[in-house]
This record gives structure tokens, C-alpha cells and sequence, in this order.
């Protein structure tokens, strides 16, 4: 089948999903909703799995390299100046890829959410905001067009919005939901801003010309945006600077990242798909998308790599001291994703020194299992026990074998021990790390030990440690909640043996993956270690945590704290932004814009005032002026006529 | 097509309300008129594509031209182009969801009377000032037409409305009025430098089109009549009857004000100021840049510190009117189809909203928003209605917000001086703060935990109020979702005037 | 008669028309002030006897004038004492200030 019959299904029936359930879910279907909305993702599943296969394995490659096919392009919005918003489809590898992992997980939490969101009054609801979020984040991976990619990046945006606060009569799901929307968008506006610069410099919208015009070093475009300069730095870096702000916004990059451990105020399905797999990722996939353009500008290459360095050891200290299990999941996304950020950053157009981009985009996918398994089991765990504090859990093991089995493997995934998948990827980023910049690979290393610890302290907090007596009646739940766990746990212990680099590689081209023996060594090191600690600290119930905490004194304190990055914040939102902005605009608006608009009026009114005492209604009044008139009048005929 | 039928029809539904007995058969009248105008201007939009299919490539079709007052050589002279097409459609959406919430008529005057006779009169009375603005091709039945949609104003908002609102009313109309002076003197100075060959004056704007007015004339007049209009458009720091007047205006006032009224002024500096003295419209370009720019961040800013919904729209409004103003600043065809997109998407979100403040008023006779919260639990469907509304004024896409305010966007940054990108990047950044607003005001008064326990009680929107917030959806969905048709509608409009523009020769 | 000259006469007739705005200035009750409009108008009838007999006798456009002025004071006074009585009726008063329906 030629793609163009198909494809657009992949998209429209999520959004079809989302008119018919939203329209009329409430009334018509009720519980079998979530039925529909299973469908309506399997048959996208399906059809994206077709996809991938007949791009990866049929005619995706000219010449041994994949090609960039867009079977579906209609103009959106046509500007005078020539240039154009179009609503395309693009196949790449890349977005192939993201159309398989996210039509896959989508399905998963979609499943997952039959026996999770059970009984719950909006489930309807529910289920068009997940269909929402689908359609929009498969939007954003195929989109041909940057402004394509704008428009459904804030759709993402605003259905991550819908879905945090979807308890909304809790104040702090509201007050998360805002944030979040808030903060990416004010990296949204850094982004729309370095869309206007690319746009402007390169004369168009669409993405394969704006690359192809910015990377082409003889193209009058290419000269133009390179030689001129703003502020001392040339536009280009500039404009990619600001578009990857848009994406740290997005992927929840230091320092906007305070939105996600928020967020998870979510039902946890959705922060298993939105906040670990799919929308904290665009940020990544965005700058692998313009990787082309990065890849010609040290400057901004640079910026991506220190941001996604940062990012990942300062989220892996702070998610050691959480005692909340998804914030401690929402703190290690971050950290995992700063990986793939700085994986991209160090990587380079072309053969080996392209390693850094086929290491990121493998480490995004095998993370999008592990991670949202991670996500669910935590799911299946808090509606077992009703609470997300480590505090009141322990034990669990008895209860959940299912649950404690795949939850284990995810851990054993995200730790980077050997088969499963996430050794595989983390080995790459690694390498690619090592071979450009020893400190970032330092630090990279640090933060593997990290994960494990604070990985297996939850392992262990959760299902090992005090035990915790329920009633005999407590059980894992539906047959809906298990599938996508031992599904998903499949995948993470398979997707590690998926030679990535035959699909994906900076320019398309075969890349042989290397697979060092030697120097998989230290990380494992590192990640037995941070295993074996969290063992001795929280297998059983002892106060070595404690002691470890108090040892630690300030350092433990400010992690605990998030190292004050939200204090900072509502520092400068409510004291400076409210306060000295806000309220004076709204000052100056009453007392001296209106001001002088009234004193206008009243100034008429008492001109008016004064010139009504004349008229006083007293006749004698009026004969007074009449004769004063006449003599006057009398007095000048008298000396003037002539 | 008889364009006069779109100034008739109304008119006739006016007058026919002012015989009618009792609520409701003034309600049906108005209904069934109302209706007929959405109709027919959507006729009218089907006949205007099918002329331009049919090739005719006038600037202006359907026109009407005859002697109104030779003397003075006021002709009654009408034509629509695109644009007026675009603002037509927007006014009959307008009118007609106007009357459907105002169905039950819950304002009353201070005397407890219900007057809705003459209620409905002057709401569609108003209509027809609106329409006849719009269609207008001769300076003086623009004005004419102009200040007929004062009037109803004033007494809509004097005698049903709310709060201060004798002061709000007369503030409102004193300044409409004030802007009216300013808009004649430069309409009269315009007229008496035309000069049609013979040795007379003419106000027809297809001709002064053509001619050359003197740079010097048009450098004089260009103020008179751009602040005239603006004032009508919130133009800073003009704008502060919009606060006032909004909110003690009865809903359907509220939504005419905003939906229609302001955009008498956006439609009148652009066919006007601009269209007429382009020499000018460069020569003040940056000055209306700058007023602009403080108007949509300052006005977004000084949102934030609202406590009241209306307060908090109309000063929303003071922004995103500042989107026109500054798409008409910048002189590209861009962003002029940019600056009447965002009329029209203005025109239909900010009605949704002011309908929506209306309904929740209704039921819970408040309009702080530290006495609202958790609606979304009793009412359903108007909560939702809102937070679409908020969602097309901060410029989601797929709503017709996020279309115009791109298309500004886009047209500025296509000049290529240092000075337009900073005032873009000035006006971007109101997304933020519009987010910031917005989301504030849904956090508190639609979701969270619900305020008062007699909240709980409330009734959801009747079948009226209902079909009055699908019909405005539905138009900023058709907007946001497929912008092509209303680009292409609007296209040729801004290529005319455009074409006057670029032929100027000085610049600054 | 010919003895008394003009100046003596016009100066009669001067003081009667000043008593007159006196009294039309000061007085409050509204029969004086229209008995104070009566001096002036004799005041001015004198005028046009005097002028017409001493300027020109043969000529008798003054008298007639003086005939013509003092009809229209008996009709004027019909008429505004009509007003002061219909006036006293509703105020029980002819003061000038009570009257004050019509300001505003």
C-alpha cells in the first residue's frame, strides 16, 4: 500500500476519538469509552507498526540511505510573502520511530486505564484528553513544518494541561496544571521567537527546505544568518538557542523543569504517557529534527550539552531524597532525558562522530518502556495502597507479584545492568560522551551510580523493608492493569538487542554500533554499587537512612529542597512579576490613564459649573444684566456712533 | 445581490420589535430577524465567492451609488469587499447569539420594568449601524452609520445595566463621542482637499483612493481621524471607557461593545486612516508601533491584578485590540490580513466570553472571582464554554486566536528593521502573560473545589444559551481549524489597500 | 406752560423711570414690581409727550404712542395679574422667589 492511503488514519482516528468522546462520551457511551478509545489506538498501533515496517525494511532506503518521504502536505495558512504554514506528514526514521513508541505506549496506558481510572465520574472525559493528547503528539512527530510543529507542540501543551488538573477539584492539581502550562510556555515564546529567525532568515517554513538552505554553507541564506549578529552573537546561534529553549521547556531541562515533579498530581497513567514517554521527550526530538542545523553551530551544540549534563545529576541528587514514589520517577525522567539531551550535544553530522544521535534517539526509545512500566507499576501500587509517600508502602512483594517482578526489571533497566535494554543505550551515550568530553562523561558515570541508588532505594522501600499488613482482599487489580506491565516489561528486557543504528543515524546511513567489552566495565561498576547501597540502607527497616541524611547535613537538606529552584521562582513570579509589574500597570492605569480622562470631565464639568451661576433663574437677576446691557449699549451709541 | 437587503432587513427587524406585545413575541421577532441576517449574510458571502469565481476583479462588488444630499456631494454609497465581508459575517454572528442570550432578559432597569421592547430595539439597532458602517463606501455614511451605533450604547448601559452604571454609560458615550468629533474633522479636512477634477469635494473613498492627497494635508488629518477611530478601538490611553463600559454593560451590550463596537474602529482606521493617507499611515507608522505594543503588554499586565471576569475581559480586550492596531502599524500585507483576522477572532472569543460571564452571573449573582470556584462541577457546559474561550484568547491553536496573532506575527517580522523585531518580540510575549491571566481566572472560578454550598444547586445553560456559545465556538473552531478560507477571503482586501500604500514614495 | 423748561420735565420723568428699576430690583413681591414696571412706562409716556409737544408741536405721533403704551399696560397688567393671582393659588404667595417650577 502506497503510504498516503493510510497514513493520515494514524492521526485522525486519535482526533476522531477525541470530537466523538468528547461530543457525546458523557451521554452515549460511558464506561464502554474506554473501549472506544482502546480501539481507536489499536488500529493506530497497527497501522504505525505497518508503517515502520514498510519504511524501515521496504522502501524507506535510496542508496543505502533513508530517505525523507512526505506523503501528505495540504497548505494551512498561506502569507503573502510566499512562505507558508503546511500540515504535513513526514516519514523519517526518526519519526517513524516516535509514531511506534508513541502509538505503543499510548495503547499501553490507554489499556492500563481501563481497570485504573474504573469508576470515575469524568471517564469519558478521560479518555477524549487522551485521545487529545495522542492526536497532538503524533502530530508533533510527523510534522513537515516548523510552524506545524509549533502549533502541535502546544497542543500537546494544553491537553498535558487538561489532564494534570484533571482532579480538578484539588487545588494543587490546579495549581500544578498552571504551572506547567505556564513555564513551557514561556519557553514556547523563546521557541516561537527562533522560529520567526529561522523563518525570516531562511525564507520558509518548511523543514526539509530550512535545512537544506541553512546547512548549505554556499546558500545566501546560510551567509546571511551566520555573518549577522545581534548583541555580539550571531543569529543562528541565537535562533537555535531560543528554539532549544523551547524544547528544555519542554523536556523539563534545568532550570524549567520545576513543572514536572508537579505534574504528577495527574492520574498516573497520564504522567506514565505524557511526563516519562512521549511529551517530555519532544524537546529531544525537536532538537534531533534540526540536528542538521545544530550540528553546523558549536556555540548552541554547546549550550544543549552542558544544559542536558546539569540537568541529569542535579534531578539523580534531588530524586535520592524524595519521598513521594512519582516524584522520585518524574526527578529521574528528567535526569534520564538530560542524558539524551547531552548524548545530542556531543554528537556531530555524519559516521562515527554521529554516534551521540543514534545513542539519544535509542536511549529515548528503550526509556519510553522502562520508564512508563516504571510509571504504571507505581500506578498499580498507589491504587492499591491510595497514597504516593514511600512511608506508607513496603512489603508489597506479597501482595503484587506481578507488579514487584516487572517493576524490578524496569529497575534493573534504568540502572544499566546487563541484558536488558537500558544497558545497551546508556553504553552508547557513554561512549559517545567519552569520546568527545571526559568531564561530561564524569558526570554522566556519577549520575548512572545515582540512578541506581535512588532506583533501588524505591525498589526496596516499596516491596522489601517493613512490611505492611493489608486485608486479605487486596489484590494487584483487572486483568487491564497486568497486560501493559508484562507487555511493556517484554519489550524492556527485548529493545536493548535492536541493532538501533542499522535504522537511525545522523545521515541516514548504516551506523555499526561499537560494543566495547572493556569499557562497559565502570558503569556496571557504578550501577552494582548504587544497587548494593540501596540494599543496605532500605532492604530492611534500620535507621541507616537517617544516619546517612543527618552526615550529610546541608547537602541533604537543600536536595531535599529541590535545591530551592521553586522558591527562587515564587520569588520572582509573585514579588517581582505581581508587584512591581503587575500592580503598577494596573495603577497607573486607574489613577493616571482614567485619571486624566476624569479630570477632563470633571475640569468641563466645573467650567460648566461656574458659568451655570449666570443663570440663576431670579428674574430680577436677568432685568439686572438686561439694563446693565442697555446702558452699556447706550454708553457706546452715545461716544461711538458716528 | 441587493446589498441595501443587508441594511433593510435589519432595520425592518428593529421596527418590528417596537410593535410587538410582551416578551415574547419580542424575543421571536428578534430571533427570526436575527436569524435571517445570519442567513443572508452568509448568502451574501456565497454570491461574493461566486462573483469572484465568475472573474470580476473589482475591488468593491455589489455596489450601490446614489445621490444622497448632492450639494454637499454626499452620495449614499455602498460596496463590500473582502474585509467588510469578513466583518459582516462576524456582525450577524453576533446579533443573533446577542439575542438568544439575552432571551430571558434578566437585566432590568432600576425601576424593576422590563422594557424589553425597547431592549431589543436598540440592540438590533445597533446591529444596523454596525452593518451599514461596514459596507459603507462614502465618508459620510460611514459616519453617519457610525454614530448611529453610539446612541444604543448609551442607553443600554444607562438604563440596564449594572453597577456605576450611569457613570459608565456617560463616560462611554463622551468618549465615543469625543473620537466621533475627532473622526469628522479628519473625514472634513479629507473632503475638502479632494479634488475631483471640476473644482469640487467629494467623500466618496474610491476616489480619494485615487487621487493624491497633498502629504502635508495627509500628515495633518491622519491623527484626527486614526485616534478618532482608535478610541473606538482601545486604542492607549484611549481605552479606559472599555473597562467601565463592559462591565456595567447587560451581557448582550457587553458582547455587541466588544464584538462589534471595537471593531467599528479597527475596520475605520484601516479604511479610512490608512487606506486614504498612506503617505501618513508611514509617516506615523512607529508611533502607532509603540502604542500598540504598550497597549497589548500593559493591557495584558494590568489584567492580571483584575478581580472582577468583566474587568479581567475587558482589559484582555485593551490587549488583543492592541493585535489590530499593531497589524495596521506595520504597513505589510501580512499583517493586515493579520490585523483583521484578528477583529474577527477577537469579535467571536471575546462575545463567547462576555455570554459566558453573563450566564455564571445569572446564577450566582457574582462576578469576583474570590467568590466563584469549582463551577465545572455544577455547570458542565458553561464552564467548559469558558475555558474554550480562555484557551482561544491565549492562543491555543485550533482556535482562532492562535491564527490572527501568528499572522501578525509573521507580517511584522517581514520588515526587515531592527524595530519591528523588537516590537514583535514585545507583543510575543504577551502569550506568556495572557497565559498567566487566563489560566489564574479558570484555576480559581471553574475548577477547584466548589465555593459556596448553594452553588451546588444551579441550574446548567438552557437550550438558548447553549445554541448562542455552539454558534461562536463553532465560528472560532471554523477560524482556527481551517484559516485558509477567511486568508482568502481577506486577501484581495489587504492587497488593495496595500497597493496604496506601496506606492508611496517617501518613507519617513 | 412754556415757562417750564424741558430739563425740568425730562428730569421728572428720568427719576421716575430709576424709581422704577429700584423698585424692579428690590422688590420680591411680584403686584409692586409690576406697579414699579407701570412707573417706567409712564416714565416713558412722559418722555413722549414732552418731546412731541416741545419739538414738534405741530405733530401728533408722540400722544399717539403714549395712547398705544398705556392700552398695552392695562392689557399687560390684565394679564400678568391673572398670573400673580393663578400663582398665589398654588404657592399661597406672590413672592418672586417661590416661583421656581421652571428652573432647572
Amino acid at each position: 500500500m502506497n503510504y498516503s492511503e493510510y497514513i493520515s488514519l494514524i492521526l485522525l482516528l486519535p482526533l476522531a476519538g477525541f470530537v466523538l468522546l468528547g461530543l457525546f462520551g458523557k451521554k452515549l457511551f460511558k464506561q464502554s469509552s474506554g473501549m472506544i478509545g482502546v480501539l481507536v489506538l489499536l488500529i493506530s498501533t497497527v497501522l504505525s507498526l505497518y508503517t515502520a515496517y514498510q519504511y524501515f525494511f521496504v522502501n524507506g532506503k535510496l542508496n543505502d540511505v533513508y530517505q525523507t518521504i512526505i506523503p501528505v502536505k495540504y497548505t494551512w495558512l498561506q502569507f503573502a510573502s510566499g512562505t507558508s504554514i503546511d500540515m504535513g506528514i513526514t516519514l523519517d526514521p526518526i519519526a517513524v520511530m516516535m509514531l511506534v513508541v508513541v502509538t505503543f505506549v499510548s495503547l499501553m496506558v490507554h489499556i492500563f486505564s481501563l481497570g485504573y481510572m474504573k469508576g470515575e465520574k469524568r471517564f469519558s472525559t478521560y479518555y477524549s484528553f487522551l485521545s487529545l493528547f495522542t492526536f497532538s503528539m503524533l502530530g508533533l512527530v510527523v510534522a513537515s513544518n516548523i510552524f506545524q510543529i509549533y502549533i502541535f507542540w502546544e497542543l500537546v501543551g494544553i491537553s498535558s494541561y487538561l489532564l494534570i488538573g484533571f482532579y480538578f477539584d484539588r487545588p494543587s492539581a490546579v495549581a500544578a496544571s498552571k504551572k506547567a502550562f505556564i513555564i513551557t510556555r514561556f519557553a514556547d515564546l523563546c521557541f516561537l521567537i527562533g522560529i520567526l529567525i529561522l523563518a525570516f532568515e531562511g525564507g520558509t517554513l518548511d523543514f526539509n527546505t530550512l535545512i537544506h538552505r541553512l546547512t548549505d554553507t554556499q546558500s545566501s541564506q546560510y551567509i546571511s544568518i551566520t555573518t549577522a549578529s545581534f548583541l555580539g552573537v550571531s543569529v543562528l546561534t541565537w535562533a537555535l538557542t531560543l528554539v532549544f529553549i523551547g524544547g528544555a521547556g519542554k523536556s523539563a531541562m534545568f532550570p524549567l523543569h520545576v513543572w514536572l515533579p508537579d505534574a504528577m498530581e495527574g492520574p498516573t497513567p497520564v504522567s506514565a504517557l505524557i511526563h516519562a514517554a512521549t511529551m517530555v521527550v519532544a524537546g529531544v526530538y525537536l532538537v534531533a529534527r534540526l540536528f542538521p542545523v545544530f550540528s553546523i553551530n558549536e556555540a548552541s551544540l554547546y549550550i544543549v550539552t552542558w544544559i542536558g549534563a546539569i540537568s541529569a545529576i542535579l534531578a539523580a541528587i534531588v530524586a535520592c531524597t524524595q519521598t513521594d514514589i512519582k516524584r522520585v520517577l518524574a526527578y529521574s525522567t528528567m535526569s534520564q532525558i538530560g542524558y539524551m539531551m547531552f548524548a545530542l550535544g556531543v554528537a556531530h553530522l555524519g559516521g562515527e562522530s554521529g554516534l551521540g544521535y543514534t545513542a539519544s534517539m535509542f536511549h529515548l526509545f528503550t526509556h519510553a518502556f522502562f520508564k512508563s512500566l516504571l510509571f504504571l507499576c507505581a500506578g498499580a501500587v498507589i491504587h492499591l495502597i491510595h497514597s504516593n509517600e514511600m512511608n506508607d508502602m513496603g512489603g508489597l512483594r506479597k501482595y503484587m507479584p506481578v507488579t514487584h517482578i516487572t517493576f524490578l526489571v524496569a529497575c534493573l533497566a534504568i540502572a544499566g545492568v546487563p541484558p536488558l535494554s537500558g544497558f545497551f543505550s546508556k553504553e552508547e551515550v557513554l561512549l559517545a560522551a567519552f569520546h568527545s568530553n571526559k568531564l561530561i562523561y564524569g558526570i554522566a558515570l556519577f549520575t548512572s551510580g545515582l540512578t541506581a541508588f535512588y532506583m533501588f532505594r524505591l525498589y526496596f522501600s516499596i516491596f522489601w523493608n517493613k512490611s505492611k499488613s493489608l486485608d486479605t482482599h487486596a489484590h494487584e487489580g483487572t486483568f487491564s492493569m497486568k497486560l501493559p506491565l508484562i507487555v511493556l516489561s517484554i519489550c524492556t528486557l527485548l529493545a536493548g538487542f535492536i541493532p538501533f543504528g542499522n535504522f537511525i543515524s545522523s545521515d541516514g546511513k548504516n551506523l555499526e554500533l561499537p560494543f566495547l567489552l572493556n569499557f562497559s566495565i565502570a558503569p556496571v561498576l557504578f550501577a552494582l554499587t548504587g544497587i548494593v547501597v540501596a540494599m543496605r540502607m532500605y532492604k530492611k527497616e534500620n535507621n541507616l537512612p537517617h544516619r546517612v541524611a543527618a552526615s550529610l547535613g546541608g547537602l541533604y537538606k537543600a536536595a531535599y529542597r529541590k535545591f530551592y529552584i521553586d522558591e527562587i521562582y515564587l520569588f520572582i513570579t509573585k514579588k517581582i512579576i505581581f508587584n512591581l509589574i503587575g500592580r503598577p500597570a494596573a495603577w497607573i492605569d486607574k489613577n493616571i490613564v482614567d485619571g486624566t480622562m476624569n479630570g477632563i470631565a470633571y475640569g468641563t464639568g466645573k467650567v460648566s459649573h461656574w458659568i451655570k451661576g449666570i443663570q440663576s433663574g431670579k428674574v430680577q437677576g436677568y432685568a439686572l444684566y438686561f439694563f446693565s446691557g442697555i446702558i452699556v449699549l447706550a454708553i457706546l451709541v452715545i461716544y461711538f456712533w458716528k | 445581490m441587493n446589498l441595501n437587503l443587508i441594511i433593510i432587513i435589519p432595520l425592518l427587524t428593529s421596527i418590528a420589535v417596537l410593535f410587538c406585545k410582551g416578551l415574547k413575541q419580542v424575543r421571536m421577532i428578534s430571533l427570526i430577524g436575527a436569524a435571517i441576517q445570519l442567513i443572508l449574510s452568509f448568502v451574501l458571502l456565497y454570491a461574493y465567492w461566486q462573483e469572484r469565481a465568475a472573474g470580476n476583479t473589482s475591488t468593491f462588488i455589489f455596489e450601490y451609488n446614489v445621490a444622497w444630499y448632492a450639494p454637499l456631494h454626499i452620495n449614499y454609497h455602498i460596496g463590500i469587499d473582502g474585509i467588510s465581508m469578513a466583518m459582516i459575517l462576524l456582525t450577524s454572528f453576533i446579533v443573533l447569539t446577542g439575542v438568544l442570550v439575552s432571551w430571558k432578559m434578566p437585566a432590568r432597569t432600576s425601576g424593576g420594568e422590563m422594557l424589553s421592547k425597547e431592549f431589543f430595539f436598540l440592540l438590533l439597532f445597533l446591529g444596523v449601524g454596525a452593518y451599514g458602517f461596514f459596507i459603507s463606501l462614502d465618508l459620510f455614511t460611514l459616519f453617519f452609520f457610525l454614530e448611529l451605533a453610539v446612541i444604543p450604547k448609551f442607553l443600554l448601559i444607562g438604563i440596564w445595566g449594572s453597577g456605576k452604571k450611569e457613570y459608565s454609560a456617560m463616560k462611554l458615550a463622551l468618549m465615543l463621542m469625543g473620537g466621533s468629533a475627532l473622526v469628522f474633522v479628519g473625514l472634513a479636512g479629507l473632503f475638502f482637499n479632494t479634488n475631483t477634477g471640476d473644482g469640487t469635494h467629494t467623500f466618496d473613498i474610491l476616489q480619494i483612493a485615487q487621487m493624491h492627497i497633498p502629504v502635508e494635508v495627509q500628515k495633518l488629518f491622519f491623527p484626527f481621524a486614526f485616534i478618532g477611530f482608535g478610541v473606538f478601538g482601545a486604542l492607549f490611553p484611549f481605552h479606559t471607557w472599555v473597562p467601565d463600559g463592559h462591565s456595567s454593560a447587560p451581557t448582550a451590550a457587553s458582547m455587541f461593545l466588544a464584538g462589534i463596537s471595537m471593531k467599528l474602529g479597527g475596520y475605520g482606521c484601516l479604511r479610512v486612516a490608512t487606506f486614504l493617507m498612506p503617505d501618513a499611515a508611514h509617516y506615523y507608522s512607529w508611533i502607532i508601533i509603540v502604542v500598540s505594543c504598550i497597549a497589548i503588554l500593559y493591557g495584558a499586565f494590568a489584567t492580571m491584578m483584575q478581580t472582577d471576569l468583566k474587568y479581567i475581559n475587558a482589559y484582555s480586550s485593551v490587549s488583543h485590540c492592541g493585535f489590530v492596531l499593531l497589524g495596521i502599524g506595520i504597513l505589510t500585507q501580512t499583517a493586515l490580513v493579520g490585523a483583521v483576522m484578528q477583529m474577527v477572532s477577537h469579535g467571536l472569543m471575546t462575545a463567547l466570553f462576555f455570554a459566558c460571564i453573563g450566564m455564571i452571573y445569572d446564577r450566582t449573582h457574582t462576578r469576583q472571582m474570590s467568590e466563584l470556584g469549582g463551577l465545572l462541577k455544577v455547570m458542565p457546559f458553561i464552564s467548559t464554554t469558558f475555558v474554550i474561550a480562555g484557551l482561544c484568547s491565549l492562543g491555543l491553536p485550533g482556535f482562532s486566536g492562535f491564527v490572527a496573532e501568528v499572522t501578525v506575527f509573521m507580517g511584522s517580522w517581514e520588515q526587515t528593521d531592527v524595530f519591528y523585531k523588537i516590537a514583535t518580540i514585545v507583543a510575543c510575549a504577551s502569550i506568556v502573560v495572557t497565559a498567566v491571566y487566563i489560566l489564574r481566572t479558570i484555576g480559581k472560578a471553574i475548577l477547584g473545589p466548589l465555593e459556596k454550598n448553594q452553588y451546588s444547586l444551579l441550574k446548567d445553560a438552557g437550550w438558548h444559551e447553549k445554541w448562542a456559545a455552539s454558534l461562536l465556538i463553532i465560528g472560532i473552531v471554523a477560524i482556527g481549524v481551517v484559516p485558509f478560507w477567511l486568508n482568502h477571503l481577506i486577501g484581495p482586501g489587504a492587497e488593495t489597500i496595500m497597493s496604496n500604500i506601496k506606492n508611496v514614495t517617501i518613507i519617513k | 406752560m412754556n415757562g417750564i423748561p424741558i430739563s425740568h420735565i425730562l428730569f421728572v420723568s428720568t427719576a421716575l423711570f430709576f424709581i422704577g428699576i429700584y423698585g424692579m430690583f428690590t422688590r420680591r413681591n411680584l403686584i409692586t414690581m409690576l406697579m414699579a414696571i407701570e412707573l417706567m412706562l409712564n416714565s416713558v409716556n412722559i418722555n413722549f409727550v414732552v418731546f412731541n409737544k416741545y419739538l414738534w408741536p405741530g405733530k401728533l405721533d408722540g400722544v399717539f404712542f403714549t395712547i398705544f403704551i398705556i392700552t398695552i399696560a392695562a392689557a399687560e397688567a390684565a394679564v400678568a395679574i391673572a398670573i400673580i393671582i393663578n400663582l398665589y393659588r398654588n404657592h399661597q404667595s406672590i413672592d418672586v422667589e417661590d416661583a421656581v417650577e421652571l428652573k432647572h
